[in-house]
Protein backbone atom coordinates (compact mmCIF):
# COMPACT_ATOMS: atom_id res chain seq x y z
CA UNK A 1 0.00 0.00 0.00
CA UNK A 2 2.96 1.88 0.92
CA UNK A 3 4.47 1.93 -2.37
CA UNK A 4 0.84 2.84 -4.56
CA UNK A 5 0.93 6.19 -2.19
CA UNK A 6 4.58 6.71 -2.70
CA UNK A 7 3.96 6.48 -6.33
CA UNK A 8 0.32 8.30 -6.59
CA UNK A 9 2.39 10.90 -4.67
CA UNK A 10 4.87 11.44 -7.30
CA UNK A 11 2.41 11.63 -9.83
CA UNK A 12 0.52 14.17 -8.48
CA UNK A 13 3.43 16.58 -7.28
CA UNK A 14 4.44 15.88 -10.79
CA UNK A 15 1.54 17.11 -12.41
CA UNK A 16 0.76 19.99 -10.03
CA UNK A 17 4.80 21.23 -11.17
CA UNK A 18 3.38 20.72 -14.68
CA UNK A 19 0.27 22.82 -14.65
CA UNK A 20 2.05 25.71 -12.22
CA UNK A 21 5.34 25.97 -13.98
CA UNK A 22 4.31 26.68 -17.30
CA UNK A 23 1.72 29.67 -16.02
CA UNK A 24 4.11 30.96 -13.66
CA UNK A 25 6.65 31.38 -17.06
CA UNK A 26 3.71 32.79 -19.09
CA UNK A 27 3.10 35.07 -16.56
CA UNK A 28 6.90 36.32 -16.34
CA UNK A 29 6.85 36.33 -20.52
CA UNK A 30 3.92 39.17 -20.28
CA UNK A 31 5.78 41.26 -17.55
CA UNK A 32 9.32 40.93 -18.95
CA UNK A 33 8.31 41.58 -22.18
CA UNK A 34 6.08 44.56 -21.08
CA UNK A 35 8.78 46.29 -19.41
CA UNK A 36 11.54 45.39 -21.50
CA UNK A 37 9.34 47.72 -24.13
CA UNK A 38 8.66 50.36 -22.16
CA UNK A 39 4.73 49.04 -20.81
CA UNK A 40 3.14 47.71 -17.96
CA UNK A 41 1.91 44.80 -19.32
CA UNK A 42 -1.45 43.52 -17.00
CA UNK A 43 -2.30 45.48 -13.71
CA UNK A 44 -5.54 44.83 -13.62
CA UNK A 45 -6.66 40.99 -12.65
CA UNK A 46 -6.44 39.66 -9.80
CA UNK A 47 -5.03 42.83 -8.03
CA UNK A 48 -1.70 42.74 -7.41
CA UNK A 49 0.18 43.48 -10.77
CA UNK A 50 -1.96 41.55 -12.84
CA UNK A 51 -0.73 38.37 -11.20
CA UNK A 52 -4.13 36.12 -12.13
CA UNK A 53 -3.64 37.45 -15.91
CA UNK A 54 -3.58 33.81 -17.11
CA UNK A 55 -6.11 31.99 -15.25
CA UNK A 56 -8.51 34.78 -16.47
CA UNK A 57 -7.50 33.26 -19.47
CA UNK A 58 -7.99 29.91 -19.23
CA UNK A 59 -11.21 30.82 -17.92
CA UNK A 60 -11.76 32.83 -21.31
CA UNK A 61 -10.31 29.99 -23.28
CA UNK A 62 -12.63 27.61 -21.73
CA UNK A 63 -15.89 29.93 -22.42
CA UNK A 64 -15.18 30.00 -25.72
CA UNK A 65 -16.88 27.73 -28.57
CA UNK A 66 -14.81 24.70 -29.93
CA UNK A 67 -15.20 24.79 -33.41
CA UNK A 68 -14.22 22.10 -36.10
CA UNK A 69 -13.94 23.00 -39.51
CA UNK A 70 -15.92 21.51 -41.83
CA UNK A 71 -13.42 19.84 -44.36
CA UNK A 72 -11.33 18.84 -41.18
CA UNK A 73 -10.76 15.53 -40.58
CA UNK A 74 -12.28 14.79 -36.90
CA UNK A 75 -10.78 12.76 -34.93
CA UNK A 76 -7.10 13.54 -35.37
CA UNK A 77 -7.81 17.15 -35.62
CA UNK A 78 -9.13 16.73 -32.17
CA UNK A 79 -6.73 14.35 -31.12
CA UNK A 80 -3.80 16.24 -31.95
CA UNK A 81 -3.79 18.90 -28.73
CA UNK A 82 -3.36 15.90 -26.47
CA UNK A 83 -0.84 14.44 -28.60
CA UNK A 84 1.34 17.55 -28.40
CA UNK A 85 1.08 18.38 -24.98
CA UNK A 86 0.84 14.83 -23.51
CA UNK A 87 4.52 14.17 -23.74
CA UNK A 88 5.93 16.92 -21.80
CA UNK A 89 4.50 15.93 -18.94
CA UNK A 90 6.47 12.51 -19.44
CA UNK A 91 9.30 14.14 -19.98
CA UNK A 92 8.62 16.17 -16.20
CA UNK A 93 8.39 12.21 -14.74
CA UNK A 94 12.27 11.90 -15.50
CA UNK A 95 13.98 15.37 -14.26
CA UNK A 96 15.71 15.23 -10.83
CA UNK A 97 15.42 18.15 -8.88
CA UNK A 98 17.33 17.64 -6.30
CA UNK A 99 20.23 14.34 -4.96
CA UNK A 100 18.00 10.97 -3.54
CA UNK A 101 15.54 9.13 -4.86
CA UNK A 102 12.61 11.16 -3.17
CA UNK A 103 13.16 14.63 -5.74
CA UNK A 104 12.66 12.58 -9.37
CA UNK A 105 9.47 11.18 -10.50
CA UNK A 106 10.69 7.98 -11.78
CA UNK A 107 13.85 6.96 -12.07
CA UNK A 108 14.79 6.17 -15.96
CA UNK A 109 17.69 3.94 -16.75
CA UNK A 110 18.20 5.39 -19.53
CA UNK A 111 17.47 9.06 -19.41
CA UNK A 112 18.93 11.28 -22.12
CA UNK A 113 17.03 9.09 -24.40
CA UNK A 114 13.67 8.74 -22.63
CA UNK A 115 13.17 12.67 -22.46
CA UNK A 116 14.58 13.18 -26.13
CA UNK A 117 12.66 10.65 -27.47
CA UNK A 118 9.57 11.49 -25.60
CA UNK A 119 10.27 15.17 -26.81
CA UNK A 120 10.21 14.29 -30.38
CA UNK A 121 7.12 12.46 -30.55
CA UNK A 122 5.45 15.97 -28.99
CA UNK A 123 6.54 17.14 -32.70
CA UNK A 124 3.62 14.83 -33.72
CA UNK A 125 0.86 16.87 -32.67
CA UNK A 126 1.72 19.75 -34.75
CA UNK A 127 1.80 17.92 -37.89
CA UNK A 128 -1.29 16.12 -37.19
CA UNK A 129 -3.04 19.72 -36.56
CA UNK A 130 -1.54 21.00 -39.51
CA UNK A 131 -2.25 18.06 -41.65
CA UNK A 132 -6.06 17.65 -40.35
CA UNK A 133 -7.19 21.18 -40.21
CA UNK A 134 -7.17 21.15 -44.24
CA UNK A 135 -6.19 24.63 -44.04
CA UNK A 136 -3.23 25.81 -46.48
CA UNK A 137 -1.99 28.14 -43.69
CA UNK A 138 -1.83 24.79 -41.50
CA UNK A 139 -0.34 22.39 -44.08
CA UNK A 140 2.43 25.22 -44.50
CA UNK A 141 3.15 25.48 -40.94
CA UNK A 142 3.43 21.96 -40.46
CA UNK A 143 5.60 21.52 -43.57
CA UNK A 144 7.68 24.20 -41.77
CA UNK A 145 7.50 22.09 -38.01
CA UNK A 146 8.74 19.08 -39.73
CA UNK A 147 11.43 20.79 -41.60
CA UNK A 148 12.60 22.66 -38.47
CA UNK A 149 12.97 19.20 -36.67
CA UNK A 150 14.75 17.23 -39.15
CA UNK A 151 17.27 19.33 -38.83
CA UNK A 152 17.55 20.46 -35.13
CA UNK A 153 17.20 16.86 -34.10
CA UNK A 154 20.60 15.83 -35.28
CA UNK A 155 22.46 18.82 -33.13
CA UNK A 156 20.37 18.38 -30.01
CA UNK A 157 21.26 14.37 -29.88
CA UNK A 158 24.84 15.18 -30.64
CA UNK A 159 25.42 18.01 -27.33
CA UNK A 160 23.47 15.34 -25.42
CA UNK A 161 25.33 12.59 -26.40
CA UNK A 162 28.49 14.90 -25.20
CA UNK A 163 27.70 15.00 -21.63
CA UNK A 164 26.61 11.37 -21.47
CA UNK A 165 30.25 10.28 -22.61
CA UNK A 166 31.69 12.79 -20.19
CA UNK A 167 29.59 11.07 -17.12
CA UNK A 168 29.62 7.96 -18.67
CA UNK A 169 26.38 7.33 -18.30
CA UNK A 170 23.08 8.16 -19.64
CA UNK A 171 20.87 8.15 -16.90
CA UNK A 172 19.91 12.09 -15.09
CA UNK A 173 20.44 11.90 -11.74
CA UNK A 174 23.84 9.52 -12.78
CA UNK A 175 24.85 12.25 -15.12
CA UNK A 176 24.67 14.76 -11.76
CA UNK A 177 26.04 12.73 -9.46
CA UNK A 178 28.98 12.71 -11.66
CA UNK A 179 29.06 16.57 -11.86
CA UNK A 180 32.33 19.02 -11.17
CA UNK A 181 32.40 22.49 -11.58
CA UNK A 182 34.93 21.94 -14.40
CA UNK A 183 32.24 20.73 -16.37
CA UNK A 184 30.62 23.90 -17.69
CA UNK A 185 33.30 25.63 -19.31
CA UNK A 186 34.53 21.70 -20.74
CA UNK A 187 30.72 21.22 -22.24
CA UNK A 188 29.43 25.33 -22.61
CA UNK A 189 29.91 24.51 -26.81
CA UNK A 190 27.44 21.58 -26.29
CA UNK A 191 25.50 23.53 -23.82
CA UNK A 192 24.83 26.40 -26.20
CA UNK A 193 24.07 24.01 -29.17
CA UNK A 194 21.74 22.12 -27.38
CA UNK A 195 19.89 25.33 -25.73
CA UNK A 196 19.51 26.62 -29.64
CA UNK A 197 18.54 23.02 -31.04
CA UNK A 198 15.64 23.36 -28.48
CA UNK A 199 15.08 26.13 -29.11
CA UNK A 200 14.32 25.65 -32.55
CA UNK A 201 12.60 22.20 -31.75
CA UNK A 202 9.86 24.30 -29.53
CA UNK A 203 9.61 26.97 -32.73
CA UNK A 204 10.00 30.23 -29.86
CA UNK A 205 11.43 33.20 -31.34
CA UNK A 206 13.90 33.87 -33.33
CA UNK A 207 13.04 30.40 -34.37
CA UNK A 208 9.35 30.87 -34.83
CA UNK A 209 8.83 30.40 -38.79
CA UNK A 210 6.63 27.60 -38.47
CA UNK A 211 4.00 29.83 -36.40
CA UNK A 212 5.07 33.27 -37.84
CA UNK A 213 1.81 35.32 -37.47
CA UNK A 214 2.83 38.38 -40.28
CA UNK A 215 3.39 34.97 -42.97
CA UNK A 216 1.24 32.41 -42.41
CA UNK A 217 -1.29 33.45 -39.33
CA UNK A 218 -0.39 30.71 -36.69
CA UNK A 219 0.75 27.95 -38.58
CA UNK A 220 -0.71 25.04 -37.78
CA UNK A 221 -2.82 26.09 -35.09
CA UNK A 222 -4.76 28.26 -37.19
CA UNK A 223 -8.01 26.77 -37.10
CA UNK A 224 -8.06 25.90 -33.05
CA UNK A 225 -10.11 27.95 -30.70
CA UNK A 226 -11.02 27.51 -27.15
CA UNK A 227 -9.61 24.87 -24.66
CA UNK A 228 -7.59 23.01 -27.70
CA UNK A 229 -6.00 26.11 -28.15
CA UNK A 230 -4.93 26.63 -24.64
CA UNK A 231 -3.20 23.11 -24.66
CA UNK A 232 -1.31 24.11 -27.76
CA UNK A 233 0.21 26.99 -26.16
CA UNK A 234 0.35 25.28 -22.71
CA UNK A 235 2.47 22.76 -24.72
CA UNK A 236 5.02 25.54 -25.73
CA UNK A 237 5.27 27.03 -22.12
CA UNK A 238 5.37 23.28 -20.81
CA UNK A 239 8.11 22.77 -23.53
CA UNK A 240 10.54 26.19 -21.99
CA UNK A 241 9.99 24.59 -18.58
CA UNK A 242 11.46 21.22 -19.95
CA UNK A 243 13.72 22.28 -22.80
CA UNK A 244 15.74 24.63 -19.19
CA UNK A 245 15.04 21.98 -16.82
CA UNK A 246 16.96 19.86 -19.32
CA UNK A 247 20.37 22.31 -20.05
CA UNK A 248 20.16 22.83 -16.16
CA UNK A 249 20.40 19.21 -15.72
CA UNK A 250 22.76 17.95 -18.45
CA UNK A 251 24.95 21.25 -18.40
CA UNK A 252 24.85 23.64 -15.62
CA UNK A 253 25.31 21.09 -12.84
CA UNK A 254 21.50 20.87 -11.61
CA UNK A 255 21.07 20.74 -7.73
CA UNK A 256 25.04 20.78 -7.50
CA UNK A 257 25.62 25.07 -6.15
CA UNK A 258 28.45 26.71 -4.42
CA UNK A 259 27.02 26.31 -1.36
CA UNK A 260 23.93 25.01 0.60
CA UNK A 261 24.44 21.35 -1.27
CA UNK A 262 22.40 19.96 2.06
CA UNK A 263 18.72 19.93 1.47
CA UNK A 264 18.35 23.03 -0.92
CA UNK A 265 19.53 21.67 -3.91
CA UNK A 266 16.10 21.97 -5.39
CA UNK A 267 16.43 25.39 -5.04
CA UNK A 268 19.55 25.54 -7.55
CA UNK A 269 17.75 23.73 -10.06
CA UNK A 270 14.84 25.84 -10.05
CA UNK A 271 17.01 29.08 -9.63
CA UNK A 272 19.12 28.05 -12.80
CA UNK A 273 15.38 27.10 -14.38
CA UNK A 274 14.17 30.25 -13.98
CA UNK A 275 17.26 32.45 -15.44
CA UNK A 276 17.50 30.04 -18.63
CA UNK A 277 13.94 30.61 -19.06
CA UNK A 278 14.44 34.29 -18.61
CA UNK A 279 17.10 34.21 -21.25
CA UNK A 280 14.29 32.45 -23.80
CA UNK A 281 11.40 35.36 -23.30
CA UNK A 282 14.46 37.77 -23.61
CA UNK A 283 15.77 36.54 -27.08
CA UNK A 284 11.77 36.19 -27.94
CA UNK A 285 11.70 39.94 -27.39
CA UNK A 286 15.55 41.23 -28.92
CA UNK A 287 16.48 39.00 -31.91
CA UNK A 288 13.97 38.92 -35.56
CA UNK A 289 12.62 35.95 -37.13
CA UNK A 290 15.02 33.70 -39.40
CA UNK A 291 13.99 33.12 -42.55
CA UNK A 292 13.99 29.33 -43.48
CA UNK A 293 16.85 28.78 -45.37
CA UNK A 294 18.78 30.94 -42.86
CA UNK A 295 17.26 27.95 -40.22
CA UNK A 296 18.27 25.60 -42.61
CA UNK A 297 22.01 26.84 -42.79
CA UNK A 298 22.23 27.73 -39.21
CA UNK A 299 21.48 23.85 -38.47
CA UNK A 300 23.90 21.94 -40.52
CA UNK A 301 26.97 24.21 -41.36
CA UNK A 302 26.76 25.66 -37.79
CA UNK A 303 25.31 23.33 -35.24
CA UNK A 304 26.04 19.95 -36.14
CA UNK A 305 29.77 20.62 -36.77
CA UNK A 306 30.00 22.48 -33.45
CA UNK A 307 28.48 19.81 -31.85
CA UNK A 308 30.72 17.32 -33.22
CA UNK A 309 33.60 19.04 -32.46
CA UNK A 310 32.20 18.99 -29.26
CA UNK A 311 32.13 15.39 -29.08
CA UNK A 312 35.70 15.36 -29.90
CA UNK A 313 36.86 17.51 -27.32
CA UNK A 314 34.99 15.65 -24.62
CA UNK A 315 36.73 12.28 -25.95
CA UNK A 316 40.19 13.91 -25.75
CA UNK A 317 39.60 15.22 -22.73
CA UNK A 318 38.04 12.52 -21.12
CA UNK A 319 41.03 9.91 -22.41
CA UNK A 320 43.59 12.15 -21.00
CA UNK A 321 41.71 11.91 -17.65
CA UNK A 322 41.85 8.42 -17.51
CA UNK B 1 21.01 -29.75 -24.82
CA UNK B 2 19.04 -33.27 -25.01
CA UNK B 3 14.81 -33.03 -25.87
CA UNK B 4 14.75 -34.48 -21.86
CA UNK B 5 16.30 -31.43 -20.56
CA UNK B 6 14.44 -29.32 -22.61
CA UNK B 7 11.46 -30.46 -21.75
CA UNK B 8 12.30 -29.61 -18.00
CA UNK B 9 13.69 -26.20 -18.65
CA UNK B 10 10.37 -25.41 -20.26
CA UNK B 11 7.91 -27.05 -17.76
CA UNK B 12 8.65 -24.57 -15.00
CA UNK B 13 6.86 -22.21 -17.46
CA UNK B 14 3.55 -23.50 -18.31
CA UNK B 15 1.40 -21.62 -21.18
CA UNK B 16 -1.57 -22.52 -19.19
CA UNK B 17 -0.84 -19.92 -15.96
CA UNK B 18 0.49 -17.13 -17.42
CA UNK B 19 2.16 -13.85 -15.41
CA UNK B 20 1.10 -10.78 -15.51
CA UNK B 21 3.49 -9.53 -17.73
CA UNK B 22 2.78 -11.99 -20.34
CA UNK B 23 -0.41 -11.45 -20.27
CA UNK B 24 -0.01 -7.67 -21.19
CA UNK B 25 2.75 -8.63 -23.52
CA UNK B 26 0.22 -10.63 -25.76
CA UNK B 27 -2.65 -7.80 -25.39
CA UNK B 28 0.29 -5.42 -26.72
CA UNK B 29 1.06 -7.58 -29.34
CA UNK B 30 -2.67 -7.91 -30.86
CA UNK B 31 -3.13 -4.30 -30.27
CA UNK B 32 0.13 -3.74 -32.19
CA UNK B 33 -0.79 -6.25 -34.78
CA UNK B 34 -3.99 -4.06 -35.20
CA UNK B 35 -2.33 -1.24 -35.78
CA UNK B 36 0.06 -2.28 -38.21
CA UNK B 37 -3.16 -4.29 -40.51
CA UNK B 38 -5.12 -1.04 -40.04
CA UNK B 39 -1.43 1.13 -41.59
CA UNK B 40 -1.68 -1.58 -44.86
CA UNK B 41 -5.73 -1.66 -45.55
CA UNK B 42 -6.93 2.19 -44.44
CA UNK B 43 -7.09 3.91 -47.62
CA UNK B 44 -6.36 7.45 -46.31
CA UNK B 45 -2.40 8.05 -46.69
CA UNK B 46 -1.99 10.18 -43.56
CA UNK B 47 -4.14 7.53 -41.65
CA UNK B 48 -2.15 5.37 -42.35
CA UNK B 49 1.45 7.14 -41.39
CA UNK B 50 -0.73 7.73 -38.13
CA UNK B 51 -1.59 3.85 -37.37
CA UNK B 52 2.59 3.36 -37.79
CA UNK B 53 2.83 5.45 -35.39
CA UNK B 54 1.06 3.25 -32.98
CA UNK B 55 2.41 0.15 -34.42
CA UNK B 56 5.71 1.25 -33.51
CA UNK B 57 5.39 2.27 -30.12
CA UNK B 58 3.60 -0.47 -29.69
CA UNK B 59 6.82 -2.66 -30.70
CA UNK B 60 8.54 -0.01 -28.33
CA UNK B 61 6.53 -1.17 -25.63
CA UNK B 62 7.16 -4.92 -26.18
CA UNK B 63 10.66 -4.28 -25.91
CA UNK B 64 10.29 -2.42 -22.84
CA UNK B 65 8.49 -5.50 -21.42
CA UNK B 66 11.38 -7.75 -22.40
CA UNK B 67 13.26 -5.06 -20.12
CA UNK B 68 15.10 -3.82 -22.73
CA UNK B 69 14.92 -0.26 -21.94
CA UNK B 70 17.48 1.06 -24.31
CA UNK B 71 16.11 -0.51 -27.21
CA UNK B 72 12.19 0.69 -26.50
CA UNK B 73 13.90 4.47 -26.33
CA UNK B 74 15.96 4.61 -29.03
CA UNK B 75 13.28 2.88 -31.39
CA UNK B 76 10.97 5.71 -30.24
CA UNK B 77 13.25 8.23 -30.85
CA UNK B 78 14.27 6.95 -34.34
CA UNK B 79 11.13 5.54 -36.18
CA UNK B 80 8.30 7.40 -34.62
CA UNK B 81 10.64 10.61 -33.93
CA UNK B 82 12.44 10.85 -37.20
CA UNK B 83 11.26 8.22 -39.67
CA UNK B 84 7.79 9.14 -39.36
CA UNK B 85 8.12 12.72 -39.10
CA UNK B 86 10.03 11.82 -42.46
CA UNK B 87 6.88 9.99 -43.75
CA UNK B 88 4.65 13.01 -43.05
CA UNK B 89 6.77 15.28 -44.46
CA UNK B 90 6.95 13.61 -47.56
CA UNK B 91 3.12 12.86 -47.50
CA UNK B 92 2.18 16.53 -47.30
CA UNK B 93 4.35 17.82 -49.83
CA UNK B 94 2.28 14.99 -52.18
CA UNK B 95 -1.00 17.19 -50.91
CA UNK B 96 -2.44 13.89 -49.44
CA UNK B 97 -5.97 14.86 -49.39
CA UNK B 98 -8.33 14.59 -45.93
CA UNK B 99 -10.48 11.78 -46.61
CA UNK B 100 -9.77 8.82 -49.17
CA UNK B 101 -7.43 8.29 -51.79
CA UNK B 102 -8.66 6.28 -54.40
CA UNK B 103 -5.47 6.40 -56.62
CA UNK B 104 -3.34 5.34 -53.63
CA UNK B 105 -3.74 1.71 -55.36
CA UNK B 106 -1.20 0.41 -57.28
CA UNK B 107 -2.81 -2.47 -58.21
CA UNK B 108 0.41 -4.84 -56.52
CA UNK B 109 -2.25 -5.93 -53.93
CA UNK B 110 -1.80 -9.90 -54.04
CA UNK B 111 2.22 -9.56 -54.50
CA UNK B 112 2.40 -7.71 -51.45
CA UNK B 113 0.37 -10.05 -49.44
CA UNK B 114 2.54 -12.78 -50.63
CA UNK B 115 5.39 -11.27 -49.62
CA UNK B 116 4.49 -9.98 -46.65
CA UNK B 117 2.95 -13.65 -45.28
CA UNK B 118 6.22 -15.13 -46.88
CA UNK B 119 8.43 -12.65 -44.63
CA UNK B 120 6.31 -13.22 -41.54
CA UNK B 121 6.03 -16.87 -41.64
CA UNK B 122 9.93 -16.79 -42.00
CA UNK B 123 10.55 -14.38 -39.04
CA UNK B 124 7.82 -16.00 -37.24
CA UNK B 125 9.37 -19.25 -37.55
CA UNK B 126 13.41 -18.04 -36.84
CA UNK B 127 12.83 -16.09 -33.50
CA UNK B 128 10.50 -19.03 -32.60
CA UNK B 129 13.32 -21.78 -33.20
CA UNK B 130 15.85 -19.79 -31.73
CA UNK B 131 14.26 -19.03 -28.43
CA UNK B 132 11.80 -21.45 -27.95
CA UNK B 133 13.00 -22.20 -24.22
CA UNK B 134 14.66 -18.41 -23.43
CA UNK B 135 12.97 -17.00 -20.62
CA UNK B 136 13.85 -13.82 -18.88
CA UNK B 137 14.20 -13.80 -15.62
CA UNK B 138 11.79 -10.30 -15.09
CA UNK B 139 13.21 -10.61 -10.66
CA UNK B 140 16.41 -10.42 -11.39
CA UNK B 141 19.11 -7.45 -12.84
CA UNK B 142 17.93 -6.32 -15.80
CA UNK B 143 19.32 -7.93 -18.81
CA UNK B 144 18.27 -5.05 -21.37
CA UNK B 145 19.35 -1.84 -19.62
CA UNK B 146 22.30 0.22 -21.16
CA UNK B 147 25.26 -1.07 -19.59
CA UNK B 148 24.53 -4.46 -21.05
CA UNK B 149 23.37 -3.54 -24.39
CA UNK B 150 26.60 -1.62 -24.77
CA UNK B 151 29.32 -4.39 -23.99
CA UNK B 152 27.16 -7.08 -25.94
CA UNK B 153 26.95 -4.79 -28.55
CA UNK B 154 30.49 -4.08 -28.86
CA UNK B 155 31.99 -7.11 -27.46
CA UNK B 156 30.20 -9.74 -29.40
CA UNK B 157 28.66 -8.05 -31.82
CA UNK B 158 30.99 -5.25 -33.40
CA UNK B 159 31.64 -7.08 -36.50
CA UNK B 160 27.52 -6.35 -37.68
CA UNK B 161 27.73 -3.02 -36.27
CA UNK B 162 30.45 -1.48 -38.26
CA UNK B 163 28.92 -3.60 -41.19
CA UNK B 164 25.40 -1.91 -40.79
CA UNK B 165 27.87 1.96 -40.44
CA UNK B 166 29.14 1.54 -44.01
CA UNK B 167 26.14 0.53 -45.30
CA UNK B 168 24.28 3.77 -43.91
CA UNK B 169 27.76 5.66 -45.33
CA UNK B 170 27.22 4.39 -48.52
CA UNK B 171 23.83 5.48 -48.07
CA UNK B 172 24.51 8.68 -47.35
CA UNK B 173 26.72 8.95 -50.56
CA UNK B 174 24.30 8.06 -52.65
CA UNK B 175 21.93 10.30 -51.54
CA UNK B 176 24.73 13.01 -52.13
CA UNK B 177 25.26 12.15 -55.80
CA UNK B 178 21.82 11.60 -56.73
CA UNK B 179 20.51 15.59 -55.55
CA UNK B 180 23.83 16.78 -57.27
CA UNK B 181 23.17 15.03 -60.39
CA UNK B 182 19.63 16.83 -60.38
CA UNK B 183 21.20 20.16 -60.08
CA UNK B 184 23.52 19.24 -63.41
CA UNK B 185 20.68 18.53 -65.51
CA UNK B 186 18.50 21.66 -64.60
CA UNK B 187 20.87 23.56 -65.37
Amino acid sequence: MNDVLDVALRLVVVFVCFLVLPLVVGQTEHKVMAHMQGRLGPMYAGGFHGWAQLVADGVKFAQKEDVVPKDADRRVFQLAPAVALLPYLLVLLAIPIGPGEGAVGQVVDAGIFFVLAVMGVGILGSLMAGWASANKFSLLGALRTAAQLLAYELPMLLAAASVAMAAGTVSLPGILNGFHWWWVPWQIVGALVFFVAGLAELQRPPFDMPIADSEIIFGAYTEYTGLRFALFLLAEYAGIVVLCGLTTVLFLGGWHGPFGADGLGWVWTLLKTAVLAFVVIWLRVSYPRLREDQLQKLAWTTLVPLALAQIALTGIVKVAIN
Amino acid sequence: MTLAAEAARTAAHGFLSPTGVEVAFLLVGLATLGAALLTVTTRQLVHAALWLVVALGGLAVEYLLLTAEFIAWVQVLIYVGSVVVLLLFGLMLTKAPVGRSPDADSGNRPVALAVALAAAAALVWVVVDAFRTTWIDLDGPAQGSTDVMGQILFQHWVLPFEALSVLLLAALVGAIVLSRKKKEDES
